[in-house]
């Protein structure tokens, strides 16, 4: 019980270190959030409305993409950016850099794959509608992403949830470094291996709230859509 | 004014749907101003052929012309308004704008008109889709209206409203013809069929079985089909 209350007061008292690791984890998942969102609404939307040969196969492999183990990931993401590698000149490796590219490929067909089953669904329901007003083109994705706003905002909550409770791809790739590459799950990793409850512990409470709070937004937004018959 | 679109002409219109002809040779003219009421047993191809007309279905074989031109030529002095209303997930006013994103900037006023027609003006900011499915008819109406059609295509658009909302509508599409829109309105509604149509066509297994003038079509159809579907005996 008395770990439980060290790491309770870690928090309560703003502790420095937990705050640093906590600030770096939100940070490098926020950016890579952005760059993933950027990536993956465009190309989902594009998936969603355009038949060409070869679609059915992008979407398999966005699925086969989506299930991919994260330690697999962060295998790949090394391999590319290791020194021998082919964007090795970058020096990208074990900084948060290389954090975020992992979690920007992990998250990037989880969103993609999501939104394209939003847009879908939107595009057969609008489809005639829109092509009797003459409604083509940019004007056409632009309504679909702004009437799909509710259903895209969970999806994109949902990757953000997944790219912070990311441990295997970004323990290989960030390598753990205090102070510069440490998150809350390479953190909580490493502290409960040498046996350092307290700060595990109290990370570990914040990435629960975290997470909950992620659900909780997610459940809300579809509350409020559903009321208002926008989902 | 007479609307440009006519005449209509669809000649030997085929349609496979699921591996069956469920429009069959199709032939029809239809030269007349005015309103045009399509009535028909459920299954007959009534939606289907509005569909064509619209140019949202490529149709297997035939041809259509809307004033000696094709349908993609002139889809824009078309309007449809669908047997179930689809709307965006905005407000109702924002409905109306995203139609008519020229009139929204130019003349926003005239959107709230809109609206007050359709008796829909004291729900300018709901969500549309919180509408009851008569108030969604009388949005997409409202909606259709908005481009001042040459040609209009009524899928059953007053299905789930109410008597006095029917009659609202009816006037409405009856000023709209005046203007010289013609109006296509497919309709199970004997008492609107005679109301307001000029001309009645009936079709049946994915054809055209019957055209004639209204009166004539109610008070000596000499049509099997037809007179079987008026004494309200069901079709296979
Ligand atoms: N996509 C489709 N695939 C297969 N069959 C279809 C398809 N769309 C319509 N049909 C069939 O075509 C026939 C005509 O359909 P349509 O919707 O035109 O009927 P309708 O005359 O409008 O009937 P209602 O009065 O019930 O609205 C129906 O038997 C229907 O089952
Ligand atoms: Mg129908």
């Amino acid at each position: 019980m008395d770990v439980l209350a060290e790491a309770f007061r870690l928090i309560i008292t703003l502790d420095e270190d937990l705050f640093e690791i906590l600030w770096l984890s939100i940070r490098v998942s926020l950016i890579a959030l952005v760059i993933s969102v950027t990536l993956s609404l465009p190309l989902g939307t594009y998936l969603a409305i355009t038949q060409f040969p070869g679609r059915k196969f992008c979407i398999l492999l966005l699925n086969a993409l989506m299930g991919m183990p994260p330690v697999v990931v962060g295998l790949m993401v090394y391999m590319l950016l290791s020194r021998s590698g082919p964007l090795g000149f970058l020096g990208l490796l074990y900084t948060p850099s290389a954090m975020i590219i992992a979690q920007v490929v992990l998250i990037t067909p989880i969103i993609t794959a999501l939104a394209i089953q939003v847009i879908e669904n939107l595009h057969q329901e609008y489809r005639d509608t829109f092509c009797s007003m003459g409604v083509t083109g940019r004007r056409a994705v632009a309504a679909y992403l702004v009437d799909a706003r509710y259903a895209l905002t969970t999806c994109i909550l949902a990757g953000f949830g997944r790219a912070i409770a990311e441990v295997g791809a970004v323990i290989i790739v960030g390598g753990n470094i205090d102070h510069l590459t440490r998150v809350m799950t390479t953190a909580i990793a490493l502290e409960t291996s040498k046996g350092n409850l307290t700060l595990a512990l109290s990370l570990g409470t914040v990435l629960l709230a975290l997470s909950l709070l992620v659900n909780a937004l997610v459940i809300g937004v579809r509350e409020y859509a559903g009321k208002r018959q926008y989902a | 004014m007479p609307s440009a679109l006519l005449p209509i002409r669809i000649s030997d219109l085929h349609l496979i749907k699921g591996g069956r002809a469920v429009l069959g040779g199709v032939n029809l003219v239809i030269e007349e101003p005015g309103i045009t009421v399509i009535m028909g047993p459920n299954g007959a191809g009534k939606s289907l052929l509005l569909r064509c007309l619209h140019g949202l279905i490529e149709p297997d074989q035939g041809q259509i012309t809307l004033g000696h031109r094709r349908i993609a030529d002139c889809r824009k002095q078309q309007a449809m308004v669908f047997q179930q209303p689809v709307l965006l997930r905005r407000t109702v006013l924002q409905n109306l704008s995203f139609a008519a994103p020229e009139i929204a900037k130019t003349n926003p006023q005239h959107l709230m008109h809109a609206l007050e027609a359709v008796n829909l003006a004291d729900r300018a900011d709901q969500p549309a889709r919180m509408l009851s499915g008569g108030e969604q008819q009388r949005l997409s109406l409202a909606r259709a209206l908005l481009s001042q059609p040459a040609l209009l295509l009524l899928d059953e658009a007053t299905a789930s409203m109410d008597p006095a909302s029917v009659l609202l509508i009816e006037s409405l599409v009856r000023a709209q013809s005046a203007q010289g829109t013609k109006v296509i309105l497919v309709s199970h509604d004997q008492g609107q069929a005679r109301r307001l149509a000029n001309e009645i066509v009936f079709v049946c297994n994915g054809q055209v079985v019957e055209q004639s003038p209204a009166n004539q079509f109610f008070t000596a159809s000499q049509n099997p089909a037809a007179k079987a579907y008026l004494a309200g005996e069901i079709l296979i």
